[in-house]
Order: structure tokens, then sequence, then C-alpha cells
């Protein structure tokens, strides 16, 4: 049940990161940070379908959560997340096209190992 | 070239603390005030009315808002990395403050998770976008 939940966090997570960077990067870089300025960027990226559908996989990641943590401790909720991190330099390489040296990914691979003790 | 470089490794290093320190306490929180049965669409709205779930909600949306500007000047694979480190400040959380036991095999998976984020984080440029600066923004 709570590797389901855990399943189901991590995938939504991933969807949701990369489509926010995306789409983010897609908007260009926010340099005025003027509330004015601020809230004429938000009514832009609320137009913007890649940041649409990150909030929708947010919105399903942040539920996964919320039912993680009433039924597990936050010590196994918040280090078993951490599986996202792999999954998103996978796909920062893959479908980003971010360049991903050998230490990144020598790095991602720790992770998944204090990932794996973590839910001991 | 170079002061753009200093000018967005300060954005960088103003942000990033937010982003981390929200994270975590906004996880704590949320952890803090839930209830322990979660079934029905209407228990998951009612949660979120628990003063303590609810300061969660506003942090993790104060995370999620500084993550964002984060993103628009740094990689994913930058940001992803650096931020896990607060995965660990929240495991210290809930040892502190919700006395949560913690076995030598997790403490050890979490100095790995420590150790693999450095390792991913240490050798990235925090801006390697570089040449594009958005459509039409500059001006």
């Amino acid at each position: 049940m709570k590797w389901l939940i855990v399943g189901i966090m991590v995938a939504a997570t991933t969807a949701g990161e990369v489509l926010q960077a995306y789409g983010m990067r897609r908007h260009g870089e926010i340099r005025d940070f003027r509330p004015g300025a601020l809230g004429r960027a938000l009514g832009v990226l609320a137009r913007n379908r890649y940041v649409i559908a990150s909030v929708v996989s947010m919105a399903v990641s942040f539920f996964a959560l919320m039912k993680l943590l009433s039924v597990t401790e936050l010590s196994f909720a918040v280090p078993v997340s951490a599986v996202t991190y792999v999954l998103e330099t996978v796909l920062a390489k893959y479908v980003l096209k971010e360049r991903v040296n050998r230490l990144r990914w020598a790095g991602a691979a720790l992770v998944i190992c204090g990932v794996a003790l973590v839910s001991l | 070239m170079s002061s753009e470089t200093a000018r967005l490794r300060l954005k960088t290093w103003i942000c990033v603390p937010v982003v981390v320190l929200a994270n975590a306490f906004g996880d704590f929180f949320m952890k803090r005030g839930m209830p322990r049965s979660l079934h029905t669409p209407f228990e998951y709205i009612g949660a979120l009315f628990q003063p303590w779930v609810a300061l969660g909600v506003v942090l993790l949306i104060v995370w999620q808002l500084s993550r964002m500007a984060l993103l628009s000047w740094a990689d994913l694979s930058y940001v992803v990395p650096v931020t896990a480190v607060g995965y660990v400040v929240v495991a210290l959380l809930g040892r502190v403050f919700l006395d949560e036991r913690i076995t030598m095999a997790r403490w050890v998976g979490i100095v790995l998770i420590v150790a693999g984020v450095m390792l991913v984080g240490g050798g990235t440029e925090p801006q390697t976008t570089g040449s594009h600066h958005g459509t039409g923004a500059a001006r």
C-alpha cells in the first residue's frame, strides 16, 4: 500500500517538475521582483500549457504526500521521495536536453543506495 | 559576461536557502497536523483546515513559488540535487520534534543521500543556459 503511494507520488512529482522546468524555460528568466511585475508574470504563466500541466501533476503528488504522511513516519516519507531526483536527472538529460556528466550520474547512484537503506 | 555570471550566482545563493527551508518546514508541519485516517475526499479537504497542515501548505506554496523563480534561470539538474539537502533537514526535524526513532541503517541512508547530492551538485555551475535570456523580456 505505502509503496503504491510512493510510486504515484514519485511519478507525479517528476512529471510535474520536468513540465515546470520546460514551461519556465520557455517563459524566460524572471528579473523583476516588484509585486506588479510578478503579478503580470503569473498572468502570463497561467496561460502556459506546460505550467498548467505541471500544476495538475503537482496536485496529484501533493495529495499522495498527504496520504503517505498519514500512514508512515516523516523520516520515511521524505527521504524515500528522493527517488524523484534520480528520475529527474534522467529526464533532465533526455527530455530537457541538459548536460549531465559522469559525476552527476555517480551522485544519482549514491542517492539510490541511500534511499534503499532508508527504506529498510 | 562575468558580471552576468556573478549576478545570477548571487540570486541563486539567496533563493536556494529559501527553497530548502520552506520545503523542510512545510513537510514537517504537514506531518505534525496530519490525521491518521485519510480515506474520503472530504477527509483530505478537511485535513487542509487543520492549523498545522494549513501552515505547512502555506510554506509549501512559498517553496513552489521560490522554486519556480529559481528554475527560470537555473537548470533542473542543478536545482534538484541542491534542494535535496532539505530532505535531510526534515528527517532531523522528525527525530527531534516528532520523537521518530531513526535506525542506524536509515541514518547511513540519509548520509549516502547527502553524499550523492554533494557529488551531483559539486561540479555543477549554478547557471548553464548562458547564451539565451528569454524572448523579448529583456527590454
